[in-house]
């Protein structure tokens, strides 16, 4: 079956990840932590896209919301992380939900539109009132989760283990069927019975309490919040590149895209600007040849017939 | 007996069109009341009324006492309305057993795992609808009458008060429909009530205990199916009045020449059977009219031919075979459909909408064209500056109709030209049309439900039924030999 054939991939990759500071050297360590909170904002993306079916192409808001919350508290409130993680995460939830409320009543392509404008207005405001956030130099946070590498990655690896469990245990769930058949055809799940919009609403701040809590978690490990790292609309697509590259509807394969991704662009990196032209060049095949993605690949050849 | 459905007085308007006007009927706990109406009589509008997906401008949709008009869909569906779709779109990686475990949720943000009992009963509803050899499956690899079954399983585990079904037959071959019909009646066995929406009243006879008839927004009639089939204004909607046919002046070699030519043609909607053997010809000047029932495959007759939908049998047009040409290529090899859907560019205006259709002429034929298009369509040349979403339907019609004509057509195919349209509305379209047939040689290929629109202009006539060609013949002979069939 499906599930136990997911274990089996999951629980052995999981498995080599933990023992991998054992063996390789902290640059590659530093490397794959930014891969697993970037996971983590894909998967948060897929939950949206693959099963309410609305395309956000803002996740940088809701991963900004949640850093820039987080980083301002600890700067200059000086709050403990736990506190400001919280903060960040319920941020980011309360702007989410501020968005979609308006947003989830347009149709069709005004919903990602809204999600885009969100993105330039925060970066704007950011930028605008440099003097307290910043700018684009960034705000330093006097707190960082830990200078070992080996435990930040710790760190980055159990945050992506927890939120993708529950994550992919929500989009298996009979919520998640809810929120799929609301996503495919609103007006045959209302008719079922469900009230689409609460379903819809609620992935969305689901979404947004992973995002905003992985981009908190993300800062404090850089030590550092910036424009560039966690609200840049190029952050936003590469995180819809990587859940969509890794198949659509997997949640998992949102995980996998995300660490090819960042892996990729480290490997190409000799090959200077082009390594960015290599990878987009990969994701474009994936998606016009393999819409499915890795995953859906994977997982559909042994799939349930 | 309290009736478990009580509509009154139910109005829609969609802009300007009147769609329902003061519909009004009951049904009571188990029973089943048939609603038809032709294509655009407004019964799927009525439908949705009640379901709550489109709003109700007035009246009331009173559910076992509780008027529910205007609330939510899925409140409604809460509290006691169930609907069976005609077309249906399972998810795709959920199993047939995990759709009716859905039907079966309730609306809870917190149910994280599937209770056992749900599962159970999801397996009793597969067994009673047959689906119990395949309820482990993906709904992509079962038969089209599997997925009508699994729409009537959801049905079933919502279990209404009321059901709302709509064209329960259409697609099915003869044995499935015997299947449906028992699983319907046994709706009525356990008390529900039923609104069983088609398109005639042959279709739901031997099923419905009352039949409701609408035409264009408004009641016709309600009584047993006999009734409704002997009752006058029904047979002159649906078989028209006394029908007038004219002979066209004749003119060297027509209908002698082949202009097109259709053998065996074969049309697949995934699994549905939308087309099947179908062969028609049109010579070079004739008028050819296909009748049937909407749903009974003409659009999509007309889309293979015009080379939008993939096909298997031949189409050949002036001896050349059209398979593998683009629609462009066919469109610009003289062959125009004027759809269904009229397609027009809404917020531009007439003129820019003809000036579009006469983009390959040159600025002297393309006046040349306008001028005459203007001469046959009077009110188009009044309003050439409005835009063409403003246009009530008939002159949307006309307007399509004459775009159609500026690409200068060597076979114009008008789908349904009457859909919607008032009564006064049809004449004019039906002027046009003569005037078109008398004063020029143009090959016309007309499909429509509306016999007396159809049949005064035709020089031959085809009757497509379920997929099939059943008749053809002179328009003069319809009425005695295919007429019956036709309500």
């Amino acid at each position: 079956m499906l599930r136990s054939r997911t274990f089996q991939i999951v629980v052995p990759a999981l498995l080599v990840m933990a023992l991998l500071p054992l063996g390789v050297g902290g640059y590659i360590l530093g490397l794959l932590t930014l891969a697993y909170y970037y996971a983590v904002f894909a998967m948060s993306w897929d939950l949206l896209f693959g099963f309410a079916g609305e395309v956000n192409f803002g996740p940088s808001f809701l991963i900004g919301v949640g850093a820039y919350t987080a980083a301002l508290l600890n700067h200059y409130w000086m709050w403990p992380i736990p506190a400001c993680l919280v903060a960040g995460a319920i941020a980011a939830v309360i702007g989410g939900a501020v968005l979609a409320v308006p947003a989830l009543r347009l149709t069709g392509p005004y919903f990602g539109l809204v999600t885009l404008v969100a993105v330039l207005l925060l970066q704007n405001m950011l930028v605008l009132f440099a003097g307290i956030t910043g700018g684009e130099i960034g705000l330093d946070l006097p707190d960082v989760l830990s200078i070992d590498d080996s435990t930040n990655y710790y760190y980055a690896l159990a945050f992506m283990t927890v939120s993708g469990g529950i994550l992919f245990g929500l989009s298996r769930s009979p919520v998640g069927l809810i929120l799929q058949a609301s996503g495919q055809d609103a007006i045959e799940a209302a008719a079922l019975g469900f009230n689409v919009a609460k379903h819809k609403m609620a992935a969305f701040c689901i979404s947004a309490f992973f995002s905003g809590l992985a981009g908190a978690m993300l800062i404090f490990y850089l030590g550092t919040a910036s424009v560039g790292t966690v609200v840049d609309i190029a952050v936003g697509v590469n995180v819809i590149i990587a859940a969509v590259l890794g198949g659509r509807r997997t949640i998992i394969g949102a995980a996998v895209g995300a660490i090819f991704l960042i892996g990729a662009g480290e490997i190409l990196r000799p090959l200077g600007q082009l390594s960015t032209f290599v990878v987009s060049a990969v994701a474009l095949v994936v998606i016009l040849f393999f819409p499915s993605g890795f995953m859906g690949r994977l997982l559909q050849s042994g799939g349930r017939e | 007996m309290t009736a478990l459905l009580e509509v009154s007085g139910l109005t829609k308007r969609f802009g300007g069109l009147v769609a329902v006007k003061d519909i009004g009927f009951s049904i009571n706990a188990g029973e089943i009341l048939g609603l038809i109406g032709p294509n655009g009589s407004g019964k799927s509008t009525v439908m949705k009324c009640i379901m709550g997906i489109e709003k109700p401008n007035a009246g009331s949709v009173k559910l076992d006492g509780t008027d529910v008009a205007g609330w939510p869909t899925h409140r409604i569906a809460r509290h006691g309305v169930g609907i069976v779709f005609q077309h249906a779109r399972p998810l795709h990686r959920q199993t047939i057993l995990e759709h009716i475990q859905l039907a079966l949720l309730p609306d809870n943000l917190f149910m994280l795992v599937t209770d056992h009992k749900i599962t159970r009963r999801a397996e009793e509803i597969a067994e009673r609808v047959g689906l119990g050899q395949v309820m482990h499956r993906l709904p992509r690899t079962l038969p089209f009458a599997d997925l009508r079954r699994l729409e009537l399983a959801k049905a079933i585990a919502r279990n209404p008060k009321v059901v709302l079904v709509d064209e329960p037959f259409a697609g099915l071959t003869a044995g499935e429909v015997a299947d449906f019909s028992a699983l319907i009646g046994s709706f009525r066995a356990e008390g529900h009530a039923v609104l069983l929406v088609d398109h005639n009243v042959k279709g739901v006879a031997a099923l419905v205990d009352r039949v409701l008839a609408m035409y264009l927004g408004e009641k016709i009639t309600e009584g047993t199916a006999e009734e409704v089939m002997r009752n006058e204004t029904v047979r002159r909607v649906y078989l028209g009045g006394k029908i007038e046919t004219a002979a066209r002046p004749d003119r060297e070699g027509k209908g002698h020449t082949p202009l097109l030519d259709v053998r065996g043609l074969g049309v697949l909607y995934g699994k549905a059977t939308a087309l099947d053997d179908v062969s028609i010809h049109v010579g070079e000047g004739e008028f050819v009219s296909v009748v049937g029932l909407n749903g009974a495959g003409k659009t999509t007759l007309f889309n293979a031919i015009s080379g939008l939908v993939p096909f298997s049998g031949t189409v050949a047009w002036r001896g050349e075979t059209l398979a593998g040409k683009t629609p462009g290529a066919i469109a610009r090899g003289g062959i125009v459909q004027c759809p269904e859907s009229r397609e027009l560019f809404g917020d531009m205006s007439i003129r820019e909408n003809l000036d579009l259709g006469g983009q390959h002429l040159t600025v002297a034929e393309a006046g040349k064209q306008l001028d005459w298009l203007f001469g046959l369509f009077p009110i188009l040349k009044a309003r050439q500056g409005q835009a063409a979403r403003t246009l009530s339907g008939g002159e949307q019609q006309m307007l399509a109709i004459a775009r159609a004509l500026m690409m200068k057509p060597k076979l114009l195919i008008l789908d349904e030209p009457t859909l919607g349209l008032a009564p006064v509305i049809l004449e004019q379209l039906s002027k046009a049309l003569e005037v078109l047939r008398q004063t020029t040689d143009i090959t016309v290929l007309l499909g429509e439900q509306n016999v007396t629109f159809a049949l005064p202009h035709a020089d031959r006539v085809y009757v497509i039924e379920h997929s099939r060609i059943v008749w053809e013949g002179d328009p003069g002979r319809f009425a005695e030999e295919a007429g019956a069939g036709y309500l």
